[in-house]
């Protein structure tokens, strides 16, 4: 799937200077090395990776006996960021039947990530964050899902045991995860 | 037996029919009723007023949106390019002031005075008229084309394609559609969708 997200040791290739690498030096690569990688876990908690929509087409179409909940969310948005505790808890709770991923939609406004990245790590989220980079939103909002407008937030629940999807263009409100939850999960 | 099956049938009927009523978004083509709404100015402008124009380019805004913020001077020009064509620009703001603060009337006021806006920006205070339109995410565009006494949708989503920025949009759906209306050709996009800000709805 490769969200992995960016690759931090690129920095690290040795210099083509054809240098030879005495053990002191070697050992202080090691040090800033785990001290950069420390830092990097301390700061940025996930890396989140860019993904196309294929990846995320992908994604909504896996295989799994899990419920998938996808939220799509923005940093910018009030209501997205007052409801993102809710998956947050599901997602802690580490139960079997659920998957969270929040994808998120900053990137439609501003192509920068680093606003999203700073926000996941000032929030230490946890669940899976992806940051989806579309132009054109009318060319791929249907292919997601036919029921959206494009509104934020908004959440699929995903049973693709049965193919049922349920979606929600509003933020949800406490209690009703858990009742959309009991709805996707009936075989029915 | 008979009595109860009847009865079942006609209370799914009505269910339906409930149903749809609650469903009821204008879609394309169809007419929409008049409505009657406070502008920033303290007047009240309906629909009505707009007998002499060819149409109007209805749209669904706010203050505090990104995307409306970022489309502000998009929606600007295009009143000052279609108004004396025909086509001017009413915005309505159907957001909860209680749940977005920035968007209250007196934001609005202050919002529409900076900006000098010249024509109409409404509070849906009761939130029916977003409602009735089906209006989802700011900033959301009906152009309505005037038939008689009639206005009737012609186009419904986006401004654009590109949310960043006017130079980056390479299609221009609302100016497309109106210069079609304009010319008496068929619009070419009639129907798009855009990420936006959900209109904040009172619970209901």
């Amino acid at each position: 799937m490769g969200l992995g997200g960016r690759k931090i040791s690129s920095s690290f290739r040795s210099p083509d200077r054809g240098d030879i690498y005495t053990k002191d030096r070697l050992d202080m690569r090691k040090i800033i090395f785990s001290g950069l990688l420390f830092c990097s876990t301390l700061c940025f908690g996930q890396r989140a990776a860019i993904i196309k929509l294929a990846d995320l087409q992908r994604l909504l179409g896996e295989k799994s006996d899990k419920i998938h909940i996808v939220n799509f969310w923005a940093t910018w948005c009030a209501p997205c960021v007052q409801e993102l505790p809710l998956f947050e808890k599901i997602n802690s709770e580490g139960r079997p039947d659920v998957k969270v991923t929040l994808v998120s939609l900053d990137l439609d406004l501003d192509p920068d990530p680093e606003k999203v990245y700073r926000f996941i790590s000032r929030k230490n989220l946890q669940s899976e964050v992806v940051l989806l980079d579309e132009p054109d939103p009318d060319s791929w909002i249907d292919k997601i899902e036919k029921r959206w407008s494009g509104e934020l937030p908004a959440t699929i629940f995903i049973n693709q045991k049965t193919g049922k999807r349920i979606f929600v263009g509003k933020a949800l409100q406490p209690g009703e995860l858990e009742e959309h939850l009991e709805i996707i999960k009936s075989p029915k | 037996m008979r009595t109860y099956s009847l009865f079942t049938i006609v209370v799914c009927m009505m269910l339906l029919l409930a149903g749809k009523s609650v469903n009821l978004d204008y879609g394309l083509g169809d007419t929409v009723s008049d409505f009657k709404l406070k502008n920033f100015d303290g007047k009240m402008v309906s629909l009505s007023d707009y007998k002499d124009s060819k149409g109007v380019i209805l749209i669904f805004d706010c203050n505090t949106c990104p995307y409306s913020r970022g489309y502000n001077d998009r929606i600007i020009s295009l009143h000052k390019n279609y108004a004396p064509k025909g086509f001017p620009v009413i915005t309505i703001n159907s957001n909860d002031g209680e749940q977005s603060p920035g968007d209250s009337f007196e934001e609005m006021v202050s919002k529409a005075k900076k900006k000098k806006y010249d024509f109409p920006y409404l509070l849906d205070e009761t939130q029916r008229v977003g409602r009735a339109f089906g209006a989802t995410n700011t900033p959301h565009v009906f152009v309505l084309r005037r038939e008689g006494s009639a206005f009737v949708v012609a186009y419904i989503g986006a401004i654009d394609n590109n949310p960043r920025t006017d130079e980056g949009a390479d299609k221009k759906y609302v100016e497309d559609a109106v210069n079609s209306l304009l010319t008496g050709k068929p619009v070419p996009i009639q129907k798009t969708k855009a990420v936006g800000c959900g209109i904040k709805w009172k619970d209901v």
